[in-house]
């Protein structure tokens, strides 16, 4: 293990590692997950690994983190083979891994947290010295981030720093990232983004990133191997590819269904409206204050903000999850209240944010999941009690065909569903009825390309139907792809609404971060 | 009521919360240290009977008071032992596994402890801090037993522990996300193995005062409930050594408002003021539930919580 990183330093020097995989093979049973794949990871290169769900790019980094043995392959760090058993090898040989979850522990402060990281933690630790060493650790640090507090009360754009910090502090010189930028705001992702890319320039770590991003790649990766069915089917340098190709390497011939065009109608008579909505956290400080927004049929209305603004406690409030403290909701200019005969009456639906966790019962089946919305009415009930699980199968296997979802039968538990299918399952059930309003967060969370497309496209193929939709999301360009006007959220209220051709990036971040 | 009745009701009090907190404290402390690990033990009024028993036992049988501490200690961190080694199992419920514990603990004891109930074992010494005081009321109420000097050191060294040792630290990982800690090669379920046993050690030792300093003697009832009142205990003290020795003294006070009442001749309302610490666990209960202080600083991984 490396020294005390407190004693290292030295001027930047040439510390980034390289990488080179040579043939990476690694089967689960029948499943080739990872076949002949060679890739090479230059000394102070920004390596990004683009790949669809379930194309091997985890696979590979776990094989060379020591967490699988590769069936066949070798693995060169600096040109030299190297043996990495498990994950304390990697570690003692530089390499480094942030995952798509945080592994900082909640209740210790950022100090404990680096501290107890260390192999060589003493067992009795002496505070002053060690918060002298780390004072000067950050000195040395692009970023930083507050190292008192327990971990739990910082931001997620300030603990995917610490968690990086954590990676430089134990001395890592290859790091390699998984979805890093999938909990932060567009901002954040790009300082942090940024910060990293000024280190692998000035020689001082190698990066090697999992992403689904294009932008990110575009903006900041020097290199790309893209994955496909656990074979590298192409790569280079970034600069002499364009998206275009790099989205073709990476969905082969798979179809994708065509983007829904936005049809050129013009938005309609307000359907929603919010009418100063104010909620609290528990008795504690208002989370929303007086949100005024009206989304009108056969619009988009997208909320953007920094997270933590109120987008998610709107969001609980629209579907229910959240009582009001005070102002109205409005559909059709009558008073909406979020039950359940009020959904069904005015015909609002849904897709909140982690669908598993707050629209589906991950332990009951696809099809019973699907009937949330009308297991109680004809034809799947008799006298609104008796339940026929016939028809609700029947209806189910009708939209697991329509809506792509990928499921074993109609009787699998929705908790086994990949992310991106629990995502098409609850579409389905909120879609495939008349829709007047649809409420949609963070649709795309974590979802691979083509699952992304899809889902776009279904949103869009409602608003052109006619349906008021609000968007809240935390992904920027989300907003500005898909909505026909902007709102922008900071400190629980809406500061900022805007047609989406009349604004750019610049003027959102700027009322997102709350200047007016 | 005189003012001077009223001192000897206080001094009562204190006397009584100095006495009666011990076995409080003890079990409040293993509970917490075990909770931190992200484990609850709900066997531990089991291990304090169990604990109280044996400490009798041994102390009847060689005659030192402390090797009977010291059995009580060794006899809680065997049921600990057991609790913890069980919860390693997969698919095992730690609140299921902690109830049986308590009712094996309490059952073992009744069932080795019967031939105990007549004889008289030699019993812990107290201290005499009060000397310097001319009230005989005061100089009463101080005679402090020793395990409480010992319970306030291990608190101390717990609550330090926690923060400024690497097993401290490795502990609270355990107790608040385990992937973390599994992530750096740490053996989660061991760590939680060793907490528990530690915890019904000092369980143990808390049932050991029971059976010898006070009451002082082996009786089947001579628990009721503490063992429990002390998990409540540690939710109020949110997690915290310091704080588990504060609310340990609050409950012996309250427990002790009965006596103190009696002691100047107030018998009404006897048994409604014995049930004190009972009504107040009740109401602890009710104002920790709403508290964002206790939410933010319990264990991420007790299963009480998710």
């Amino acid at each position: 293990m490396s020294a005390n990183p407190s004693a290292s330093i030295d001027p930047p020097r040439q510390r980034a590692l390289s990488l080179e995989t040579i043939g990476m093979s690694k089967a689960f049973g029948a499943l080739q997950a990872l076949d002949d794949v060679s890739v090479k990871i230059e000394a102070g290169s920004f390596h990004a690994l683009l790949g669809e769900n379930g194309a091997g790019k985890s696979t590979l980094v776990k094989a060379i983190m020591g967490y699988y043995q590769a069936d066949r392959g070798q693995l060169l760090l600096d040109g030299r083979e190297t043996q990495i058993r498990n994950p304390r090898d990697a570690r003692a040989h530089g390499l480094g891994m942030v995952y798509q979850h945080f592994t900082l522990v909640p209740c210790l402060t950022g100090a404990e947290n680096l501290v107890i990281s260390r192999a060589d933690a003493p067992a009795i630790i002496d505070w002053a010295k060690e918060k002298r060493a780390l004072a000067a650790f950050l000195d040395r640090m692009p970023f930083r981030a507050p190292l008192d507090v327990p971990v739990a009360t910082l931001a997620a754009g300030e603990k995917q720093k610490l968690e990086i910090l954590k990676l430089l502090y134990l001395d890592q010189r290859l790091l390699i990232l998984d979805e890093p930028t999938s909990v932060l705001t567009p901002q954040e992702a790009d300082e942090i983004l940024g910060l990293l890319k000024g280190m692998t320039e000035r020689k001082e770590i190698s990066v090697l990133m999992i992403t689904h991003k294009f932008r990110e790649v575009t903006a900041f990766a020097d290199a790309v191997s893209v994955l496909r069915r656990g074979r590298h089917v192409g790569g280079g340098r970034v600069a002499e590819m364009s998206t275009d190709e790099m989205a073709r390497l990476m969905i082969g011939d798979t179809q994708i269904r065509e983007r829904a065009a936005r049809a050129g109608n013009e938005a309609g008579e307000t359907v929603l409206e919010l009418a100063g909505l104010t909620a609290g956290d528990d008795g504690g400080p208002l989370v929303l204050n007086a949100v005024n927004l009206k989304v009108r049929a056969g619009e988009i209305v997208g909320v953007a903000g920094v997270s933590g603004n109120g987008q998610s406690q709107l969001v609980e409030v629209l579907s229910g999850q959240r009582l009001l403290r005070d102002g109205r909701i409005f559909v059709r200019n009558q008073p909406f209240e979020p039950d359940r005969d009020s959904f069904y009456r005015l015909k609002v639906f849904g897709l909140p944010e982690e669908p598993l966790k707050n629209a589906a019962v991950p332990r009951m089946t696809v099809a019973e999941n699907m009937a949330f919305r009308s297991f109680d009415r004809p034809p799947n009930a008799t006298l609104g009690w008796w339940l026929s699980p016939g028809p609700m199968r029947a209806k189910a296997r009708e939209l697991i065909a329509r809506y792509r979802v990928k499921t074993q039968s109609t009787e699998t538990a929705i908790g086994d569903l990949s992310g991106g299918n629990v995502q098409r399952a609850i579409l389905a059930r909120e879609l495939s009825g008349d829709v007047d309003v649809l409420i949609v967060a963070n649709p795309c969370f974590g979802l691979d390309f083509a699952s992304v497309m899809e889902i776009r496209s279904q949103i869009m193929e409602q608003r052109n139907k006619g349906a008021a939709v609000l968007l809240v999301s935390e992904d920027l360009d989300e907003i500005l792809e898909l909505s026909d006007r902007v709102a922008v959220m900071s400190e629980g209220a809406v500061n900022y609404t805007s047609p989406t051709a009349l604004t750019d990036r610049a003027t959102i971040g700027k009322h997102m971060a709350g200047h007016a | 009521m005189s003012d001077n009745t009223l001192l000897i009701v206080l001094v009562a009090i204190l006397g009584g919360a100095l006495r009666v907190s011990t076995p409080f404290m003890f079990v409040a402390l293993g509970e917490c240290l075990t909770e931190k690990s992200g484990r609850v033990n709900l066997g531990l009024e089991g291990t304090l009977v169990l604990g109280a028993m044996s400490a009798y036992a041994t102390s009847y049988h060689t005659g030192s008071p402390w090797l009977g501490v010291f059995a009580a200690g060794v006899a809680g961190a065997a049921l600990g032992a057991m609790h913890g080694a069980i919860c390693r199992l997969p698919k095992v419920n730690d609140i299921a596994v902690g109830i049986a514990m308590m009712l094996f603990g309490t059952g073992l004891a009744f069932f080795f402890g019967k031939a105990y109930v007549q004889p008289t074992a030699p019993r812990l010494d107290s201290i005499p801090l009060g000397g310097w005081s001319d009230s005989p009321q005061l100089a009463q109420a101080l005679q402090i037993n020793p395990l409480i000097i010992v319970g306030l050191v291990v608190a101390f060294l717990m609550w330090w522990s926690f923060a400024n040792t690497r097993w401290g630290l490795i502990l609270r990982m355990s107790g608040d996300s385990a992937p973390s800690a599994l992530a750096m090669g740490v053996s989660v379920d061991l760590v939680r193995f060793l907490a528990t046993t530690a915890g019904g050690f000092l369980a143990g030792v808390g049932g050991a005062f029971l059976s010898l300093y006070y009451p002082g003697s082996w009786t089947q009832g001579l628990s009721s409930g503490q063992g429990l009142m002390a998990v409540a205990l540690v939710i109020f003290a949110r997690w915290n050594p310091l704080r588990c020795v504060a609310a340990a003294f609050l409950f012996g006070a309250a427990g002790a408002i009965g006596p103190a009442l009696q002691s100047v001749g107030i018998t009404q309302g006897y048994y409604f003021f014995n049930a004190a610490p009972y009504i107040l666990t009740l109401f602890i209960m009710i104002a920790s539930a709403g508290s964002k202080h206790a939410a933010r600083d319990v264990p991420g991984e007790l299963s009480i919580t998710k």
